[in-house]
């Protein structure tokens, strides 16, 4: 039943009560993380949407001088978009019970994490030396604070990372070892979708202002 | 629809999966202090709430003291009034309505209500709760600190939040701002809980629609909140680095106190606009549970089902996502498109349907209710009043040119303290009359009840109806001192002396209703299991109070709604929701 279906209903009617009273109890805790896990991804996405539209209503005014390129954020993006294909490796092995490519996989996929917060680093520490940088320009402070806080997430899922790591080796219990990479590759490829989307519209080339320019914002 | 297609062996039920594991903690420690359990946690929510809404009982003497007694005391000068305003206003929308409705009746009820054993992620919850504190307590540091807490008004606007000049513009505002970021973590993780135990861990048979209006308040509250709250989490942190990293997000270039600013070209407005897109659903995060609860109060002390119990729902769903725009109302006065204005005036009227059907059913379900007028029916009835002079009130400043003459003097005090201070306390003062049976054992003294709520009631009318007149006359709020301004009379100052004596007198009054809490926890009437005789599930438990895992060995299972009262033919006037109906007593030939 849809939820409108469902909302539908006439509780206290006598026939409905029969199909109401077929309800199975309680769902099983996997699917509780998984819900719990989109329901976390629903208040991240609410966040990154509202710093794009703050970005946006900002270049709106006149004063608005874009932020200098870092080229390094290329190679950085790559390694985000290796550490989720590995992440998605190590899904497709442990779900036909391949162990040993699922734990190299989920290896893989968090060195790779590894490298793309080093590499951001980098890119903050290139942009904090270039004869542009300007602490009061706003695209170069909205910079700082999304590629950060994007960064902290993804530093959160390497402690869930972490956690599944460590259940892996010894005695394996296949369906919690299952279901943790299965969020971690969820959560994986939520961040990474989040990265393209900051990284196309804001900090290649300025998409975000043909964007605007087409709706007439701008 | 054809019901005959579903009867059992066509339809049958997935099987159900197995008992939750709850940790069953040994020390006194880990069953009260770091507890997982649900209903502790609810508790340890509710009084660190209702603690520092103390505190800010307190601040708004301060600012009455002021305002009524001009000059006369002087240990009021205009930087903590400023502060008494602020944090007034933070404390008691943020860290205590928001906090108590989601943190103290969601923990407690909602696992109780939908018929699990506890929330979904225990653990979660209890982290939730000490971030929560470490919240408050960051708040409470504020106060000492060089400079004091911040004085910027509620709302926190930039620039003058950060700017030199405005009480607590150094250690104050950081540490309000770091606050607000903890307690939206904290805040998270006890609503993914929410949700998801509404969603997913609910008993066998309680369908969404058999779920009691109060949990779909306080499910609703928390999705608002879920999608809300990032947006001042994203204005605290770059407020933050506007103050700390000397970015210009907000801070326009200035020239302030003589000195050129280092900020240049930041955009206010933008703050603006975070800042209301969570602040007005912040106002229905604290007003949906207040709605479920109080249909559900009405329902159970009038003995009658709730009118419109699909509407009830539907209003709720619709007031929540119309919420989310409507939130430019709030800047009227910021120099705004016309259209935009009028785009948000249109908006915000229209949230007046669903609210006022739900205002028609709550009187509707008291028409030819068997009424009992205990004390939580009271308090049900005087929301139901504050409701709509606030919401009243409300239409008022949706109207774009009715809103800009009123914008910033005291009717828009008035209004807001109507709609969402007076009437969500009213209901949270009916729901612990109703619940604290549930929670203790004992009945909490009627006599002290029934004088806490005349005095409360009445209190707050003497309070809040002479301040609409003074926003009418054009007193502006905010202010330490209105001088001698020529338009406003003298005796607006002899009503504000009034209103002042009034709030001193409500004040005191919730001195008793803390002594009945304390006094009937030792020496109330002992309750029995369901003292109301309510339907809800909460009332069918083995033990009062319930126990870690709430139902005993076996969980209950749902037959029916939650408003089956006075139905005709049966002989109690209420089947709780767990008597299959092959159970019902019935006396004579009706059966």
């Amino acid at each position: 039943m849809n939820i409108f279906q469902e909302l539908a209903v006439k509780p206290w009617a006598d026939g409905q009560s029969k199909v109401d009273d077929l309800r199975a109890g309680r769902s099983s805790p996997p699917a509780a993380r998984k819900l719990a896990l989109k329901v976390f991804l629903a208040v991240v996405a609410v966040l990154f949407t509202l710093l794009v539209t703050a970005y946006g209503g900002r270049m709106t005014y006149e004063d608005w001088r874009p932020a200098p390129q870092v080229s390094l954020l290329w190679a950085n993006t790559l390694m985000l978009i290796l550490s989720s294909i590995a992440m998605q490796w190590a899904q497709y092995s442990v779900r036909r019970g391949n162990m040993d490519a699922m734990r190299a996989g989920l290896l893989a996929g968090g060195a790779f994490t590894v490298v793309f917060l080093f590499g951001q680093v980098l890119a903050w520490r290139q942009l904090g030396t270039m004869v542009y940088f300007e602490v009061t320009n706003p695209a170069i402070a909205f910079f700082y604070l999304i590629t950060g806080l994007h960064g902290l997430h993804l530093v959160g899922g390497l402690v869930a990372w972490g956690r599944t790591v460590s259940r892996v080796w010894g005695d394996v219990d296949v369906a919690k070892v299952r279901q943790g990479v299965e969020l971690c590759t969820v959560y994986w490829h939520f961040l990474l979708l989040v990265w393209l989307v900051l990284f196309g519209l804001l900090f290649t080339g300025n998409n975000l202002d043909l964007l605007l320019k087409l709706c007439g914002i701008r | 629809m054809d019901y005959a297609a579903h009867d059992a062996s066509t339809f049958a039920p997935p099987a159900e999966v197995g008992e939750m594991e709850l940790y069953h903690a040994k020390t006194f420690i880990g069953k009260y202090i770091w507890s997982q359990d649900a209903k502790v946690i609810a508790i340890q929510y509710a009084i660190t709430a209702i603690g520092i809404g103390l505190v800010a009982l307190v601040l708004s003497w301060m600012m009455r003291l002021q305002l009524g007694f001009p000059d006369t005391f002087n240990f009021i000068d205009p930087s903590n009034y400023l502060q008494s305003v602020t944090l007034h206003g933070m404390i008691m929308v943020i860290y205590l309505l928001t906090a108590l409705f989601l943190g103290g009746f969601g923990n407690y009820l909602i696992p109780l209500m939908v018929g699990a054993r506890d929330m979904v992620f225990p653990y979660v919850n209890m982290v939730s709760y000490w971030v929560y504190l470490a919240a408050v307590l960051l708040l409470v540091a504020s106060f000492f600190v060089p400079g004091g807490p911040t004085g910027a008004g509620w709302t926190l606007y930039p620039p003058q939040a950060i700017l030199q000049g405005t009480p607590g513009a150094t250690w104050g505002i950081i540490l309000m701002l770091v606050s607000l970021a903890l307690f939206i973590i904290g805040f998270t993780m006890g609503g993914l809980n929410y949700v998801v135990t509404v969603l997913q861990a609910r008993t066998r048979g309680m369908t969404l629609m058999r779920m009691p209006l109060t949990i779909w308040g306080i499910f609703m509250a928390t999705v608002l909140a879920l999608l809300a709250f990032p947006a001042l989490f994203v204005s605290a942190i770059m407020m933050l680095f506007d103050l700390l990293l000397g970015t210009s997000f907000f801070m326009p270039a200035l020239v302030s106190m003589g000195q050129q600013g280092e900020h240049t070209g930041g955009n206010p407005i933008l703050f603006q606009h975070l800042f209301w897109f969570f602040g007005h659903p912040e106002v229905y995060i604290v007003a949906l549970p207040a709605f479920g609860i109080v249909s559900d109060l009405l329902s159970v002390h009038a003995r009658k089902n709730i009118f419109g119990y699909r509407m009830m729902v539907w209003a709720i769903v619709a007031i929540g996502g119309l919420s989310f725009v409507v939130w430019a109302h709030h800047m009227y006065v910021s120099g705004m498109n016309p259209y935009f204005g009028f785009f948000f005036a249109t908006t915000t009227l229209i949230i007046a349907i669903p609210t006022a059907l739900k205002v028609y059913n709550w009187v509707l379900t008291l028409w030819h209710g068997n009424i009992h007028l205990t004390v939580p029916m009271l308090f049900a009835i005087g929301f139901i009043f504050a409701f709509i002079h606030g919401g009243l009130t409300g239409l008022f400043l949706g109207n774009v040119t009715v809103s800009v003459p009123l914008s910033d003097t005291m009717f828009v005090v008035a209004h807001f303290h109507m709609v969402m201070a007076v009437a969500p306390i009213m209901v949270v003062f009916g729901a612990i009359y109703h619940w604290y049976p549930k929670i203790t054992g004992r009945m909490l003294d009627d006599a002290m009840g029934k004088f806490h709520f005349w005095a409360t009631f009445l209190g707050t009318y003497a309070i809040y109806l002479p301040m609409h007149y003074l926003g009418f006359l054009g007193v502006p709020r905010r202010y330490f001192a209105v001088g001698g301004t020529d338009f406003i009379p003298e005796s607006a100052q002899s009503l504000n002396a009034g209103i002042t004596i009034a709030a001193l007198i409500v004040g005191a009054v919730q001195m008793v209703f803390l002594y009945n809490l304390v006094w009937s926890y030792f020496k109330g009437k002992p309750s029995g299991g369901n003292p109301w005789n309510a339907t809800t599930l909460e009332w069918q438990t083995p033990d009062t109070p319930p126990t870690h895992g709430n139902f005993g060995p076996t969980l209950p299972v749902v037959y029916r709604w939650a408003y089956d009262y006075s139905v005709p033919g049966a002989d109690q006037d209420f089947i709780p929701q767990n008597v299959p109906a092959g159970e019902v007593a019935r006396s004579g030939s009706k059966s």
